[in-house]
């Protein structure tokens, strides 16, 4: 052999072992069980053939939106009243759709120089335009509102990492789904029962501690009517708990004050306890600055109430005897113990900006998923044996040569999979199918084309020469274009479609080399120890 | 081992045998599509509910429906799954129950309605995940182990739920089943908390319909992307010409597939677009084998017609056409008998696309070229002009 094919040859085996490394790292045993867990290790299974839960959720960004427009209002109401400019009216037309939009009805018009003060001190990420009779419409500047909801959806995303990282799922999965707006795609392995994780990813957690100043009402129109059919401007209802032993209904309704004296973010702990009955609930503390807040607020208010409000419903309403620092406990109701330390571990984790909705789910069992492994394996093998017996018979001794390109083609796609620890699932191991398939396409391109030139009466050097040079334009013109399509359904697909057009990229790659490298090596070798004039076994 | 030895058969002269061929399928197919089972949309685009449940005895689908109906699933589809022995059941909601306020409510309903005669206080062991046992073993602390139970009850339990779902394929059909891989004491425990209903669920699909409308508006914008970065390559390494025949073929194979699948109202789901894909590289991989011999010979032949050369570029890559199409169909053909019936719309489309991909590529791209040439030449004789060289050239 001469000197360049042991260089070829030493590179073909350099590359071998670096892709048996990316398949099976260093396995800690050379059996083929541990061969095997070796390989599951370095290659992720999809969730499709492990069992697991994948959800894609919305995060309501206008939640976010409503939120800052709505301090936006009391802040502008306030200044007005402040600077006693009169106005008619002011309120969000449409909280649903435009979010942003508060509109400001019939202010005096010697008031409007101030108005643009107000707006352009206090309310700087606002737009202020005037319509007809007197109406001025204040929108957030569209880069806002954008940065606002993009926030919205990362924060939401730290969130539900935070809590399902505390539930111990492993390996899970949490990013944007860019396909969507506002999606989050998630995705546990081996939770096939997603209900209680759905719950405590989709609570909010919004806490907030509110003055009451009225209540408990057994309705809302119990409420309307105590105040004489009105509101007050500064105050909401809103439901909570009934007290012990209230007669009619589990639901009662309280007065609070629309803005609160602290809110979630103000938190820096809670923790599951019990009160002084032995009834679990959850102690929280505020942050030093929360803390301050909390702490002139009681001081203002000894004697009244003050109600602890968590996701719009009040939980717990207290007399404050004195001034209160930083503790505070959330008991609501008949709670247990696994619900004391959910709740705890989601206020924890912090409030989701926003709410959430589920668009998809899809659950598969893991008795599903290993069924799924044995079907695929299977059709694998005997697809692939099938291609392998026939090139031998087909093409003799050139199918030794081509069958040897197959096996490395599949070595070198296993082994990118495991570097890029991409993940396999049931479409991807049809890839893989897919890829013998289509990678033995170059092989007998390769050959009948050596065939023709040899019966056009080339010899066997010249024909293989001339055989790998004509269909190398035809390979790379065919891969280019298949790659092409997996690279579109990449980055149009998810999950196991993905995997899909992983195995088949890579795959192709693979066979590049393999097809024409390696292939052409072994021929070169085999002309070398032929005497001039012997046929070639094709 | 030889199948073709010079082959010399004339393609060209049959095209309008081939264009009847593909006129009556793709007609066929359009018209079920536009008037008969329309395009049948898997879950994945139209939305719903699927729900699959493995009966730990056939089941009796009549019964199903009927209980279904009772409780307001009226538009539930039941349809076995499987081979029979598998006694597997897929429970079809339509979009119109799979609401994105509560989107696993349909899921909920269809699960409590199996789930008849349950003893009052017991928990369903075929239908707990391991989580829900393991809180019910450190509760009840069967084996004693006070302090230190987590571990030990979280193996107990995923013991219990391997068992059922890998050694017993998904139900339990009594609690002796767990002997031998469960602690007799935790056996005993769990009789008292669990009972085992007849059935447990598989695997479950909710899509909403939001992301059924986005999923289907992905899957046209990724084929229409797809043609034309092959257009636009072709284009450029080709003549535009050829990019357009091949487009034209690849389409003309899609459509085929896709009218297969309404004709025959089988379900296209997210993979069967993936494999539509696949279909359109591959069938693509064969018309530009056929080109690059086309373009090779109108170097060498340069006194021939067109129809001459392309006849002969066909027949000389005939043997190799043959060979990858049936192969690649070999491996597509284990794919749809071992590959289980997750994978049976997906190898489906592959074996009627390479079918389709392979007589295309032969049948359609090949006579546009010829068609093109007749058409640009007869256009300059009406014209006037001299014919100039009268090829179409490639680069």
């Amino acid at each position: 052999m001469n000197k360049n094919l042991l260089w070829k040859l030493a590179l073909i085996v350099g590359i071998l072992l670096v892709f048996l490394f990316g398949i099976f790292g260093i396995p800690q045993r050379f059996s083929g069980q541990g061969l095997l867990s070796a390989m599951t290790n370095r290659i992720h299974l999809g969730l499709d053939l492990r069992g697991g839960t994948h959800l894609i959720l919305q995060v309501q960004v206008n939640d976010a939106v409503n939120i800052d427009s709505d301090n936006a209002m009391e802040t502008l109401k306030e200044q007005l009243n402040k600077r006693k400019i009169a106005f008619a009216d002011i309120s969000k037309p449409d909280p649903q759709n435009s979010p942003d939009k508060v509109v400001l009805k019939g202010v005096s018009p010697d008031g409007r120089k101030d108005l643009l003060d107000i707006v352009s001190e206090r309310l700087p990420e606002y737009n202020l335009s005037s319509g007809a009779d007197n109406t001025w419409v204040l929108t957030m500047k569209p880069q806002m509102l954008s940065d606002m909801k993009n926030k919205a959806v990362t924060q939401a995303i730290e969130t539900i990492r935070n809590r399902i990282d505390s539930l111990g799922v492993s390996e899970p999965t949490i990013q944007e789904h860019g396909l969507g707006q506002y999606q989050i795609l998630v995705q546990l392995p081996g939770v096939d029962d997603p209900g209680r994780v759905k719950d405590i990813m989709q609570s909010t957690a919004m806490l907030e501690i509110k003055q009451v100043l009225g209540g408990p009402y057994p309705s809302e129109q119990a409420a309307l009517q105590e105040k004489g059919g009105v509101l007050p401007a500064d105050a909401i209802l809103m439901p909570g708990h009934a007290a012990p032993g209230t007669p009619g209904g589990e639901q009662s309704w309280y007065l609070v004050s629309r803005i609160s004296a602290v809110r979630g973010k103000d938190l820096r702990d809670a923790q599951p306890s019990t009160d002084q009955n032995g009834q679990p609930n959850v102690r929280f503390q505020l942050t030093g600055e929360g803390g301050q807040r909390f702490y002139s607020f009681t001081s203002a208010h000894v004697g009244e109430s003050l109600g602890v409000v968590l996701d719009g419903k009040v939980q717990e309403v207290a007399n404050i005897k004195e001034a209160i620092r930083d503790t505070g406990e959330i008991s609501g109701g008949s709670m247990s113990q696994q619900q004391a330390k959910d709740l705890s571990m989601i206020l924890r984790s912090g409030a989701l900006p926003a709410g959430i909705k589920y668009l998809e789910e899809r659950t598969v069992g893991p008795s599903l998923g290993s069924d799924s492994i044995r079907h695929g394996v299977n059709a694998a093998i005997i697809g692939m044996l099938a291609v392998l017996i026939f090139m031998l018979v087909y093409y003799r001794g050139a199918g030794i040569n081509a069958d040897i390109a197959l096996i490395l083609n599949l070595i070198i796609l296993l082994g990118f999979m495991g570097f890029f620890e991409a993940v396999l699932t049931l479409p991807g191991i049809a890839g893989v199918i897919l890829t013998v398939g289509m990678g033995v396409d170059s092989n007998v391109l390769i050959f009948e084309r050596i065939r023709e030139e040899l019966r056009n009466g080339k010899t066997p050097p010249s024909a293989v020469d001339q055989g790998f040079s004509h269909a190398w334009i035809t390979i790379v013109d065919t891969h280019v274009t298949t790659i092409v399509s997996a690279a579109i359904l990449f980055i149009f697909g998810t999950g196991p479609v993905r995997g899909f057009a992983t195995t088949l990229t890579f795959g192709l790659l693979a066979n590049l080399f393999t097809a024409v490298f390696v292939s052409r090596l072994i021929f070169d070798w085999i002309l070398t120890r032929k005497q001039r004039g012997e046929a070639l076994s094709i | 081992m030889e199948f073709f030895r010079n082959p010399n058969i004339d393609f060209l002269g049959k095209k309008w045998y081939f264009l009847a061929f593909s006129l009556v399928f793709s007609v066929a197919g359009v018209f079920s599509m536009l008037f008969w089972h329309h395009i049948p949309y898997g879950v994945d685009f139209r939305g719903g509910t699927l729900v699959y449940v493995k009966f730990s005895h056939p089941p009796d689908d009549n019964a199903l429906r009927a209980s279904m109906d009772r409780v307001g699933l009226r538009n539930a589809k039941i349809q076995r799954y499987g081979p029979p022995s598998n006694n597997e059941v897929l429970i079809d909601l339509d979009v119109q129950e799979t609401n994105e306020q509560a989107l696993d409510r349909g899921k909920t309903q269809i699960i409590n309605t199996l789930e008849t005669n349950a003893p009052a206080g017991k928990q369903d062991l075929n239908n707990s995940s391991s989580l829900a046992i393991k809180n019910y073993l450190m509760e009840k602390d069967p084996l004693h182990l006070g302090s230190d139970a987590e571990q030990r009850y979280t193996q107990q339990a995923q013991a219990v739920v391997d068992t059922r779902d890998k050694v017993q394929g998904g139900v339990l059909g009594s609690f002796d089943q767990l002997n031998g891989h469960v602690d007799p004491a935790v056996v005993a425990s769990l009789k008292d908390g669990f009972f085992l209903s007849d059935f447990g669920v598989r695997n479950v699909e909710i899509v909403g319909p939001q992301v059924g409308a986005q999923l289907r508006k992905q899957a046209v914008l990724a084929t229409v992307y797809s043609l034309a970065g092959m257009l636009i390559y072709l284009g450029f390494r080709f003549e535009w010409i050829y990019g357009v025949a091949a487009v034209v073929t690849v389409f003309h194979d899609t459509l085929i597939t896709v009218g297969f699948f309404s004709l025959t109202k089988t379900d296209i789901s997210l993979t069967v677009i993936a494999a539509i894909l696949t279909l359109i590289g591959y069938s693509n991989n064969d018309t530009i084998v056929v080109f690059d011999r086309i373009r090779e010979n109108i170097k060498l032949m340069r006194r021939e017609k067109l129809s001459e050369i392309v006849n002969r570029s066909i027949n000389q890559t005939l043997s190799r056409t043959i060979l990858t199409a049936g192969l690649t169909f070999l491996t597509v053909l284990a794919l749809f008998l071992f590959g289980g019936e997750v994978l049976h719309g997906f190898s489906l489309a592959l074996v009627i696309g390479i079918l389709i991909g392979t007589y295309s590529s032969i049948a359609i791209a090949a006579p546009i070229l010829v068609a093109y040439q007749d058409w640009r030449i007869e256009k300059s004789k009406t014209s006037g002009r001299n014919a100039r060289s009268g090829q179409v050239v490639a680069r």
